[in-house]
């Protein structure tokens, strides 16, 4: 096998070493009746070549583009990335290095995570950013336990236009805790009804999406007013990173954590992961953030270098009285982002961002001119809700044969809007995509 | 020594990003505007993010340059115990990239993912098959978030009993995460110590385990490199009391094709695909942390499920016991790839060789060091084997002096100061993928740090040297911190 370099002379030399007859003796500290006598059934090793023909058959097995054409955003973007961000992301010293302990030999990784950390806290508008987190579902289920620890309250509420699945996750965290996960419902323009909220005591945190799930950009700044009225802490929270390229961001609008994902800066879908779970906060919450943390530092000669530093929050210094589980962050996925953004750069990020929100304003306008009713008035970015005739699902499936994806349809998380599809677009899909689309679905 | 493998080379310097560039340059090929311009209200927009302009070379010199200041498992020996740093190969990279894989939206319809639904399903299988379990989710997203997934498990599995329980048993060997993840789930921990020969044993665990006790976490083999012996009749108690074994996977590279957890009494476990399975821990993370399980707690795994009918898979969310969910999608796909593709090119025979081959390499390392360095528990060990300072105390050198000093001989510096019940740990876990010359010049050098540490401490006191950095200075950094320019 190639990647096992011993030689049996090898393992005849280093046992003689070792004072051990044979490799099983090593093995003498485990009872026998621990030992597995059979062999392992799995199936015999593939050569370099057949791995490449059994992996291509089942990677030719999936629907992407640019043999599809898929309308689904909802949480997971296509966003082209530029060729270089692949060819630096694959510097094996990046890479194949593991979290950066000793930074005498990380400074390629520390410097990165810290240029990172800076940008995604200009993006959000925010004072601090940590150095990653899984994805935006458990960023947001970190965030809303960290306010709880911050205020100590004991219940959160979540906008119904946050994303179902993130909801799920927050849902799965909140379950052991005994603390209350609310949920605010949502008012026919598509925004977050927060009115519910005067009825609440002893309320942590409101969390509010934007774009939502609907891609409605909610009013952040009218949030924050009515969530601070409460003594709660406001958290905003995104599936799109991309679109505060163009919108106000959410520091700006009063949030006190955000949160979200950052797969569209550079990352691509891959199924749903690995992400990027983007976090920030003010800077008086610094020592209650979750997840790691790098800082700049001086070294002996007074030379600028990066550390990993606010260690005591966490476990492997506090133990039980950490501040997270986590060990790591998504360190390969904040590096993309880092590239990306750096790429991009602010010229270009606003002008990208533009572009997307012109592309999706597009097609809806022609979706309306055809005749389909748009779910919901308030501005988007990037998806949109649309209804369809009844009958609509023989419509889907007929275009699935046709190779084009026309969005998701809403009835499994919302069952209220049977026969309302969120569409989605971005600068990947050309007009003649979205004219192709609007001629079948009118069939 | 003659010659080390540590040498300085020509390492350039390099500003901070936003120190770079010039507004109006862009390093992005920005996407034809085929559609009329539909602007928003002022009222929503904003002024834009204030990054820095730069082209694409400035992009590509930073972060070439960045990379070169970086060690990793490609550069040199990485003997970072408890981490598996083995050799990540190369093709399981390019496999991951397919565009099918790469491009694949989460949410398509079951139809139009069969290549990713049966490459995870078949991997659920291989994974259940290596540790005796008998089902697994591939959703956590790291090993400590496997570990959450698998004490909420257990949670949902005292509260669907109806009687939920206050506490949890963790040895004092235990990672830092365990009881972080307790805390997490409502749970205290409860410290047992280890034994003088650094294991648990059975009498330890009989006089704390009650039936307000939700069970135990344990490492096998555990944090100091010993195989948990007495872990038959250590799970025979905690389920006489109607708690649940947990199993830390972290350390599964010692006895792949060995030993099976799921038949030795442990009822679910985490496994690290970043560490046994070999793929890339991407300077921490991502990584992907499955979980397996035994019968009687499948229910609670997170959904969906994947299930397979007649050759076609499909996603099912068809389990009201669930936990729910974890993360937002499936997993970290892109890394499970990476971890099917290690497992069907090592197949059955060398994935059992590869874990002979990683004990093989500990035991060299130890016997070969054991003179220079104080063992700290002289038995045979698995993957891994720990040292610590004791022998230098007198000389006023530590584990952190040696520690830096390795990197001037051209090794990254094995894990230190963990486990916290050695003092002074220096814990060395090479892997099987590390040759015998490369593991020889590791002992050299070692060696010869050691003498050093008698002859010329201050050598070691201002290592390193042939970095791009010397030392920094830590706690400045947190006492006031500077997290953003």
């Amino acid at each position: 096998m190639r990647y096992l370099p011993h030689t049996s002379e090898d393992i005849k030399s280093m046992l003689q070493v070792v004072g051990a007859e044979s490799i099983d003796d090593l093995f003498s500290t485990i009872p026998d009746d621990c030992i597995s006598k059979d062999d392992l059934q799995l199936p015999d090793a593939l050569t370099e070549w057949e791995l490449d023909s059994h992996m291509s058959a089942l990677s030719g097995a999936m629907a992407v583009s640019p043999d599809y054409r898929v309308f689904m955003g909802a949480g997971s973007y296509e966003h082209y990335i530029p060729a270089s961000v692949f060819f630096l992301l694959g510097r094996s010293e990046f890479v194949t290095s593991y979290t950066p302990y000793q930074p005498e030999v990380s400074q390629g990784t520390l410097q990165a995570i810290y240029e990172y950390q800076t940008l995604a806290a200009r993006l959000l508008g925010m004072e601090v950013a940590t150095a990653s987190h899984y994805d935006g579902a458990t960023a947001l289920a970190e965030s809303l336990l960290m306010a709880v620890r911050i205020s100590k309250k004991r219940k959160v509420a979540v906008s119904s236009l946050i994303h179902p699945l993130y909801r799920k996750v927050v849902r799965t965290y909140f379950e052991p805790t005994g603390y209350q996960v609310l949920e605010l419902p949502y008012l026919e323009n598509g925004l977050t009804d927060l009115a519910g909220l005067d009825e609440v005591d002893d309320l942590a945190a409101v969390a509010v999406q934007s774009p939502n799930f609907f891609g409605c950009i909610e009013n952040l700044k009218e949030a924050g007013e009515k969530i601070h009225n409460k003594d709660a802490l406001s958290i905003t929270c995104f599936t799109e990173a991309l679109s505060y390229g163009l919108l106000k961001n959410p520091g700006s609008q009063g949030a006190d954590i955000v949160c979200g994902e950052g797969q569209s800066l550079g990352i691509p879908r891959s199924f749903g992961g690995p992400a990027l779970g983007m976090l920030a906060g003010r800077k008086k919450y610094m020592r209650s953030l979750p997840g790691r943390l790098v800082g700049q530092t001086k070294d002996l000669d007074g030379k600028r270098g990066f550390v990993l530093t606010l260690a005591t929050r966490e476990q492997h210094i506090r133990r039980e009285k950490a501040t997270s589980n986590i060990c790591t962050n998504n360190s390969l996925c904040a590096l993309s982002a880092a590239i990306y953004m750096a790429s991009v750069g602010g010229t270009g990020i606003k002008k990208l961002a533009e572009l997307n929100h012109d592309k999706a304003e597009y097609l809806k306008q022609e979706l309306k001119k055809a005749g389909f009713k748009i779910s919901f008035e308030s501005p988007t970015f990037n998806e949109f809700v649309v209804e369809f005739p009844a009958g609509f699902d023989s419509v889907y499936d007929r275009l699935l044969e046709k190779k084009i994806v026309a969005g998701l349809p809403l009835a499994e998380y919302y069952p209220e809007l049977t026969g309302h599809y969120l569409l989605c677009t971005t600068e990947t899909m050309s007009k003649n995509d979205m004219d192709v689309l609007v001629r079948e679905v009118k069939l | 020594m003659k010659e080390t493998v540590g040498a300085t080379g020509l390492i350039l310097n390099e500003p901070l990003l936003w120190e770079k560039g010039k507004k109006g340059r862009c390093g992005y090929s920005l996407p034809r505007q085929d559609v009329e311009s539909f602007p928003l209200d002022n009222e929503l927009t904003g002024e834009g993010p204030d990054f820095p302009d730069l082209s694409e070379v400035d992009v590509v010199r930073h972060y070439t340059r960045l990379s070169q200041w970086n060690f990793g498992v490609d550069t040199g020996m990485y003997p970072l115990g408890s981490c598996t740093m083995k050799y990540s190969p190369k093709t399981n990279e390019k496999q991951a990239g397919l565009s099918g894989f790469a491009g694949a939206h989460p949410l398509l319809p079951s139809n139009l993912s069969q290549g990713t639904l049966r490459m995870m399903y078949e991997l659920e299988q291989y994974l259940a098959e290596i540790t005796g379990m008998d089902a697994v989710t591939l959703q956590p997203a790291a090993g400590a978030h496997g570990e959450l997934t698998g004490m909420m498990i257990i949670h949902a599995y005292h509260k669907n009993r109806g009687a939920q329980r206050s506490k949890i048993l963790v040895p004092d060997t235990a990672h830092g995460t365990n009881p972080a993840t307790a805390t997490l789930c409502g749970y205290s921990s409860v410290q047992i110590k280890s034994n003088e020969n650094g294991i648990l044993s059975v009498e330890s665990v009989a006089d704390l385990m009650d039936e307000d006790t939700a069970g135990i976490m344990l490492t096998n083999p555990n944090t100091l490199g010993l195989f948990e012996e007495n872990i038959r009749e250590i799970s025979e108690i905690v389920h006489s009391k109607g708690g649940i074994v947990y199993c830390d996977g972290a350390n599964l590279n010692a006895v792949m094709g060995i030993v099976k957890m799921g038949k030795i009494g442990v009822d679910v476990m985490h496994l690290n695909l970043h560490k046994t399975f070999s793929t890339p821990h991407g300077g921490g993370g991502p990584g992907s942390g499955p979980v397996c399980v035994k019968k009687h707690l499948e229910q609670f795994l997170p959904v969906p499920r994947i299930v397979e009918e007649k050759g076609n898979y499909a996603f099912s969310d068809n389990y009201l016991e669930s936990i729910g969910k974890v993360q937002a999608f499936h997993g970290n796909i892109g890394v499970i790839i990476k971890a099917y593709s290690y497992i069907v090119s090592m197949g059955p025979k060398d994935l059992k060789m590869a874990s002979r081959l990683a004990v093989l390499n500990a035991n060299y390392i130890k016997e070969s060091l054991k003179d220079a360095l104080d063992l700290a528990y002289d038995r045979p060990c698995m993957h891994e084997c720990v040292f610590s300072d004791e022998k230098q105390r007198d000389d006023h050198v530590t584990t952190f002096d040696m520690a830096k000093r390795l990197m001037d001989y051209g090794f990254h510096p094995p894990t230190v100061y963990f486990p916290l019940v050695v003092h002074g740990a220096i814990m060395v876990e090479p892997t099987e993928t590390e040759s015998k010359e490369d593991i020889d010049k590791f002992i050299e050098a070692f060696k010869a740090i050691a003498d050093e540490a008698k002859e010329s401490p201050d050598l070691l006191h201002n290592a390193p040297d042939k970095s791009k950095v010397r030392r920094l200075d830590e706690v400045s950094a947190a006492r006031k911190p500077c997290l953003a320019g």
